[in-house]
């Protein structure tokens, strides 16, 4: 019976094209949206976590001040000293690696050509508690941080300005005043989550800077790398004692110094990002009850249109559950099509604006199966109302439906 | 009649509504219809010819009476067996033609044979040779907005015999259309009876149309009046 009914629904869909066409208008643009939104969506959320994951997973930035900037008024807070860096990854519990940072503008000099950078001063820790390969070359030696040697490591963006395409690691060149030699070469990066290219940068032993630039041990920064199987609540709450006590803060005085923990920027800019995607998402949800809407009132029309028809069928011997089924087979099979059109125009869309919006191309499986299904639902709900009202009819008076 | 009847009906009534607003549409109506009669209903309107007709092709089931189909009682089924009956033993062709639009002559006529469930090739064939039989083979794929009046209803005849019904209810079969065309259909109708004995039970108000059945039942105020028999065996009308 099944087989029959199919081939019925398909034909009537066949013979009424444009009025088909028009059920199913509501449930493709329906699905089209909330499949190119979702998708388009978590795009934007798996750009934004990337970006994070650029600055590092499981790692604890320590400013002095209090939140951003240094602050306004008031005295200048202590900066961090080299002693702070060893107390950490001796004393807190969970820590890996304490990266000192001391950022200076300078001007990079190769070969004539001039490019104002900033150069900033760590460790070779700087390199374990984030990712961030070299493309050529090697970090520096225990042997080169403890003498201060002028060794310096370029990023990309000082390196194709200096360098063009010939290769920098080996070569001298000079920074400031400095004379150094290159050791290696950073990978690009690309632009940070705040703006700013992160490329932009030469990267030395930290007492060389403070030697050779800034004439103090002031330490500006610390990056902080946790380890996994500990909560970077939990270290960042132990951090927080030392770096008071070290700082001899007094319990009533506020911290002097900045925690910014980069998993929590990550969750919240990731709960923001999906949060949105759920708002635009049931926004375009409600599009598509409204195409179901828009399959009931067509199919509601189409019964009361077809009622001499059904009186034919019922009149030579259709079952009124036939009837029933070819009119929610016809319904189901519209709102399916409909969905499949949808799906096809959401990749079309996520296409042409993930690239405007700057995000990945994606195609989430999850959301097409479940929009899919819905348009499916859609078909069975919508469309049974009007099926029942064309099973129930009597055939004497459809027959007589002018 | 030495044969047993097909249809049988005793005492048959059919009221209308209930209470004040009750109307006695069939007032007891006996009936035999013999296998291969063609047989003509005539009566003006409202006189119950359409609800006996109604009836008689299990669309409607009769308030009292008894109704027995080939000895079978049949005046108490259900809305879904009143259909396989239909599907199983019954033809029908009406004063509109009823064919489903942008449906070709051929996909009209197998209409019936899909509700039984024939495969394919076997609803094609029993398809085409109805067309055949009504004349219009050449003819199965124009839809009926491409065939004349004469033509559709032909359509709509074989669509009621493609299922080898044991009775083919004509319900003013020749209502629209004009003399010429009208003596065609009846002498397809005729033709039928006599070479396929197929019984015919058809509904006129026409003399004319009525004059090429064997048998014509008078109906009025919901009984049977009279019963003609025209012994010219169903083959030319006396005009």
């Amino acid at each position: 019976m099944l087989g029959t009914v199919l081939l019925l629904a398909l034909r009537s869909i066949r013979r009424h094209v444009l009025r088909s066409f028009l059920t199913v208008l509501g449930i493709v643009i329906g699905v089209a949206a909330v499949v190119a939104m979702v998708t388009l969506g978590k795009a934007t959320t798996a750009a934004v976590q990337s970006q994070i994951a650029a600055l590092g997973t499981n790692v604890l930035q320590v400013r002095p001040g209090q939140g951003f900037g240094r602050g306004g008024g008031g005295p200048r807070p202590p900066e961090f000293e080299m002693a702070d860096v060893e107390a950490i990854r001796q004393q807190v519990t969970g820590v890996t690696n304490v990266a000192p940072q001391e950022p200076r503008a300078a001007t990079a000099i190769f070969n004539g050509a001039n490019w104002s950078t900033t150069i900033t001063g760590t460790t070779s820790a700087y390199f374990a508690v984030q990712p961030w390969p070299l493309t050529a070359g090697r970090i520096f030696t225990p042997a080169e941080e403890s003498a201060g040697k002028a060794v310096c490591i370029l990023g990309s963006t000082v390196e194709s300005n200096l360098f063009r395409s010939q290769p920098a690691v080996g070569q001298r060149m000079r920074i400031g005043d400095v004379s150094c030699d290159v050791i290696g070469t950073l990978s690009r990066r690309g632009q940070s989550g705040f703006g700013g290219d992160q490329d932009d940068t030469v990267l030395m032993p930290i007492k060389t800077v403070q030697r050779r630039f800034t004439g103090s041990p002031d330490v500006s920064s610390l990056t902080v790398g946790v380890d996994q199987s500990y909560s970077t609540e939990q270290v960042q709450s132990a951090l927080t004692d030392l770096l008071r006590e070290r700082r001899h803060l007094s319990p009533s005085q506020d911290n002097n110094f900045n925690i910014f923990d980069t998993k929590q920027i990550s969750d919240t800019l990731t709960g923001t990002t999906t949060l949105l995607t759920r708002i635009v998402a049931a926004v375009a949800a409600i599009s598509l009850i409204v195409g179901g809407i828009g399959i009931m009132n067509i199919m509601l029309v189409s019964v009361t249109e077809r009622t001499r028809e059904i009186g034919i069928r019922l009149a030579i011997g259709a079952l009124a559950g036939e009837v029933l089924m070819q009119f929610l087979v016809e319904a189901i099979v519209l709102s399916c099509i409909g969905g499949l059109i949808g799906l096809l125009l959401a990749q079309v869309a996520v296409a042409i604006i993930a690239p405007l919006m700057q995000v990945p191309w994606m195609f989430d499986v999850e959301i097409n199966m479940i929009a899919f299904g819905i348009s499916a639902m859609i078909g069975v709900i919508f469309g049974y109302f009007p099926a029942r009202r064309a099973a129930s009819l009597n055939p004497i008076d459809a027959l007589r439906h002018e | 009649m030495a044969e047993a009847p097909l249809i049988s009906l005793r005492g048959v009534t059919k009221t209308y509504g209930t209470g004040a607003t009750a109307f006695q549409a069939l007032r007891g109506i006996d009936l035999d219809i013999a296998p291969g009669m063609f047989a003509a209903v005539m009566g003006p309107s409202g006189s119950g010819k359409s609800t006996l007709m109604n009836i008689l092709g299990c669309l409607d089931v009769p308030t009292s009476g008894r109704f027995l189909f080939r000895g079978h009682a049949v005046e108490r089924l259900n809305r879904d067996q009143r259909a396989l009956m239909r599907r199983k033993y019954l033809g029908f062709v009406f004063q509109g033609f009823n064919l489903l639009s942008r449906t070709t002559a051929l996909e009209n006529v197998e209409l019936p044979l899909l509700y039984r469930g024939d495969d394919r090739a076997l609803r094609r064939e029993a398809a085409m040779n109805a067309l055949d039989q009504v004349g219009l083979k050449d003819w199965w794929d124009h839809t009926p907005a491409e065939l004349s009046g004469g033509q559709q209803q032909r359509v709509a005849i074989a669509r009621a015999i493609v299922t080898s019904p044991d009775v083919l209810l004509a319900d003013e079969p020749t209502g629209n259309l004009d003399s010429e065309r009208s003596v065609e259909i009846m002498k397809l109708l005729t033709d039928l009876n006599r070479a396929h004995g197929i019984t015919v039970l058809m509904v006129t108000h026409e003399p004319d149309m009525a004059a090429f059945a064997q048998t014509v039942i008078h109906v009025s105020d919901g009984v049977i009046g009279r019963i003609e028999h025209n012994h010219h065996g169903a083959a030319e009308p006396v005009r």
